[in-house]
């Protein structure tokens, strides 16, 4: 279905899912460069064996 | 008082909520200022911070306060409904319900304090926490409805971020941290009482109890000078700390020169005096002359706030010393 065929409700909630899986994605990116960040730091530090 | 069940029942939904609709429950400008002092914070704190996890402390210090405008526009939409200037959020204009403000600010309040605690440092987290908790729970379910005081106990909530940017950066909190919470602290009713002098008739007809629409306009301009009196010393004292240098402290004398002059006009004004006319009749809004020394000190207010963390933030970024 072409997005002028919809109706403003469907166009509204469309936006919405897109708002919604763009922050989840952001959420998941966040979170695996903040893992590889802290993980990359404490790798590091580590005393040479 | 609001709630899921308290909704006022002639809100309908006017449209489908769109996601701009949403975000406006974040109150952007809010947050805009809030990610300024809390990176002022950040900053201040000369510890190095991986660039990466210091914006997501600015993330989430940016989301938590979100959160807290979130929940105070599920809370407020029945006053909100009342007052001109807002009556058009979303909750209150029946773009967005109720319900899901409420659903929105409590995820974004568990989402920003669980990722300043697992990707930042948890001290920063509960500093967080506290002040998603104190501008939801202590100042818009209960003080802002029950005492003239509610902005001064409530600013706490509003001044906090400096100490949160502060804590993440560090993983302590000194009192250099404390001393910007501060100076937002002493700043904010002179700035929020100077608007309400030309803005409190919708408080008024709200039921809010500001200063001006509970004890008068006269003692609301006496208190704001000595607000101001307290205030100027506090924003001149980071020169002697070890937290500004030279040209924060020139620019904090000069400017708090001209606040405690225009919190002095302001005194002498007949500022907010009309308001009561206004209250008693829709059709006088003609305040505009009399308020301007009120309009005046709130708009200075905000500049020279903003030249204080902007000098701040600006010494430590270039390593200018301090005195």
């Amino acid at each position: 279905m072409a997005r002028q065929d919809l109706t403003p409700e469907e166009k509204a909630r469309g936006g919405r899912n897109i708002a919604l899986a763009l922050g989840l994605i952001a959420f998941v990116l966040i979170v695996f460069v903040t893992t590889i960040v802290r993980l990359g730091a404490n790798v590091f530090d580590r005393a040479p064996i | 008082m609001t709630g899921l069940a308290a909704q006022p029942a002639e809100i309908r939904p006017a449209a489908p909520a769109r996601w701009q609709d949403y975000f406006q429950l974040l109150k952007p400008r809010v947050m805009s200022l809030v990610v300024f002092t809390g990176l002022t914070g950040l900053v201040c704190a000369d510890r190095p911070i991986h660039p990466f996890l210091g914006a997501v402390a600015i993330l989430c210090i940016a989301v938590g306060a979100g959160a807290s405008a979130a929940l105070n526009m599920w809370f407020d939409a029945d006053i909100d409904g009342k007052m001109r200037r807002t009556r058009g959020r979303p909750v209150p204009s029946g773009k967005v319900q109720g319900a899901d403000a409420l659903a929105l600010g409590i995820t974004l309040s568990l989402f920003s304090v669980g990722l300043m605690g697992m990707a930042v440092n948890w001290l920063a987290a509960f500093l967080l926490a506290f002040t998603i908790l104190f501008y939801a729970v202590v100042y818009t379910m209960w003080l802002k409805r029950s005492t003239p005081q509610n902005i001064v106990i409530g600013g706490l909530a509003g001044a906090l971020p400096p100490a949160i940017g502060w804590a993440a950066a560090a993983g302590t909190a000194p009192l250099n941290a404390w001393l910007m919470v501060l100076i937002i602290f002493m700043w904010t009713p002179a700035h929020f009482w100077a608007l309400s002098l030309y803005t409190s008739e919708d408080y008024g007809k709200a039921g809010v109890p500001m200063m001006p629409v509970v004890k008068g306009a006269k003692s609301t301009r006496q208190q704001i000078l000595v607000y101001s009196l307290l205030f100027v010393p506090i924003a001149i004292a980071p020169a002697f700390t070890g937290l500004g240098g030279t040209a924060y402290l020139a620019i904090a004398c000069g400017g708090g020169l001209v606040f405690l002059v225009l919190a002095l006009r302001l005194l002498r004004s007949h500022a907010g005096e009309q308001l009561m006319d206004v209250r008693t009749d829709d059709g006088l809004y003609g305040v505009k002359a009399d308020a301007r020394d009120a309009r005046n000190l709130f708009a200075f207010s905000i500049v020279y706030l903003f030249s204080l963390f902007a000098a701040l933030l600006a010494e430590h970024a270039l390593g200018l010393g301090a005195l």
